[in-house]
């Protein structure tokens, strides 16, 4: 069993319900984020589209995280998720620095690394993450990319020619896919990002971990 | 920072989270720079003992102090940098040895005591025969030991700037430029090297801000060329991104000027002039590695 995610970008409506979820579900503190929702505004007025992107952990099958961890903090379990031992980690954040989708922060409650690990902690008590279950249009898809008859590998056939994953010259192999992506919605260096560009405040950088 | 942006596309993010500062900052800046004088000096005195053996008999136990003292700013820093130092333990009794920090930690580990034996060959036991025969030990660990923080910026491939080729010929050129500038330095109070030893301190000073200097502008010019994230990262040392100044104050400091007061040494024959072109390779050292380090953090990675 190798479990994956797929997003349905022509689906998801950025309600950001998922991105809640995750915060509730794993305790995420303030500032961080397991998950999150981007928005990106394309076009000119009145030619003009707003896209959104849920971002999480991509569980790769060959995770710079996992490799560079030196502890083995960051380890795979038997399901492909790339799990994390907060107890382990000493907080080196060598993974923040191998992650190619900026998806590990040090928790600055527990100074240690931390990510999304597709609800691990659900799957083994047979439920859903909590992000699939609050998702109002099921624009998220969980399940087993190793098995054929899965929602997510009918999915996949479905959409066959449709499906990318982020950066997928980094070699890491995600095991999260995204379908209706595009360059803007995947690419980081595709899109402006200028000061202040968040609706509600004027915030573009935050302290590492609470602390240095 | 943008790159592939177009302006048809007018693509602008309008809501996201706030991206995290600067992760490794001037604290792993401290590391490499230390770690750089700690291995550098051992590089040197194994050179000098080779082919100056009775002048430089006296700098066993002097190099090796200094060598001990700044492989401890090394560790002291490595661990601090940690937001979980009194986990450190755990490199130890959990070892992943795909990290090229576990492989780091325990090389440093081994190269701290081949040290503290050099000073018990050399101050305690006072012999310089097994003192030699350490000394050559620990100049290959030291090789491994300056390696390794290459490896691990390799290895933390969201950051493409950081490419293992180039930051390995990096490490060691740092290491053989601080060291010989140390020496350098140490000789102004010990004044125990003949002026041959001094100017191959020179040259090999010389020769390593040359060799630096060429990689990082080869990386400046055509880095670009190659990877789009690289010329992302590359525009903040270029075209009055925010670490351009700082850049070129390292670049000058490190290479350039270092560079010249050694040729001008050389060619004057003049001592002094080779003591502040030591003074100016060690500071500006730790300005280049500094902006290095933190430039392509700076980077969305989502």
């Amino acid at each position: 069993m190798k479990l994956g995610f797929l997003v349905d970008l022509h689906l998801c409506m950025g309600c950001k319900g998922c991105e809640i979820a995750c915060k509730v579900e794993n305790e995420v503190p303030l500032s961080t984020w397991r998950l999150r929702v981007k928005y990106v505004d394309v076009g000119t007025y009145p030619d003009t589209k707003r896209t959104f992107t849920p971002l999480r952990c991509n569980h790769c099958e060959n995770a710079p995280c996992e490799r560079i961890c030196p502890v083995s903090a960051l380890h795979y379990i038997e399901n492909g998720i790339v799990n994390i031992d907060k107890e382990r980690c000493i907080g080196c954040a060598g993974c923040v620095m191998a992650c190619p989708y900026g998806a590990i922060y040090i928790d600055p409650e527990t100074q240690t690394a931390d990510k999304c690990t597709y609800c691990a902690h659900r799957i083994a008590s047979s439920m859903m993450p909590a992000c699939v279950v609050a998702c109002p249009v099921e624009a998220n898809i969980f399940g087993d990319i190793e098995d054929p008859t899965s929602n997510i590998s009918k999915y996949i056939m479905q959409h066959n020619g449709n499906v990318q994953v982020r950066k997928p010259e980094k070699g890491t192999n995600p095991h999260h896919y995204y379908v209706g992506g595009g360059n803007v919605t995947l690419n980081p260096l595709a899109s402006f990002r200028a000061e202040g560009y968040s609706l509600f405040n004027k915030l573009t950088h935050l302290p590492v971990g609470g602390h240095h | 920072m943008v790159h592939e942006s177009l302006a048809a596309t007018h693509a602008i993010v309008t809501l996201d989270v706030a991206l995290p500062g600067v992760v490794w900052g001037w604290i792993i800046t401290m590391n490499m720079w230390a770690k750089s004088i700690g291995t550098g000096v051992i590089f040197m005195l194994f050179y000098l003992l080779k082919k100056y053996p009775t002048e430089a008999a006296s700098y066993r136990f002097p190099v090796t102090v200094v060598s001990v003292v700044f492989i401890h700013i090394f560790l002291l820093f490595t661990v601090i940098d940690l937001h979980q130092m009194f986990r450190f333990w755990h490199i130890f009794f959990h070892p992943h040895f795909t990290s090229a920090i576990t492989v780091g930690a325990w090389m440093a580990t081994l190269f701290v005591g081949l040290l503290f034996l050099l000073l018990y060959a050399s101050f305690i036991k006072k012999d310089n025969a097994l003192f030699d025969k350490v000394l050559l030990w620990t100049t290959v660990l030291a090789i491994p030991v300056t390696l390794y923080t290459a490896a691990l910026m390799a290895q933390a491939t969201a950051r493409e700037l950081w490419q293992m080729p180039t930051e390995s010929a990096q490490m060691i050129l740092a290491a053989t430029l601080s060291g010989s500038a140390t020496i350098l330095i140490m000789d102004t109070f010990m004044n125990k090297l003949s002026d041959a030893a001094k100017r191959d301190m020179g040259i090999i000073l010389a020769f390593s801000a040359l060799s630096a200097f060429v990689l990082y502008m080869a990386e400046l010019v055509f880095g670009p060329m190659k990877a789009e994230e690289v010329a992302a990262v590359l525009q903040y040392v270029t075209n009055g991104g925010e670490y351009q100044t700082m850049f070129w104050i390292g670049q000058v400091t490190a290479f350039i000027v270092p560079f010249v007061l050694v040729t001008l040494s050389i060619v004057n024959k003049n001592q002094n002039i080779l003591k502040l072109a030591a003074v100016f390779a060690v500071c500006g050292l730790w300005v280049v590695k500094h902006v290095w380090l933190v430039i392509p953090q700076l980077l969305s990675m989502s």
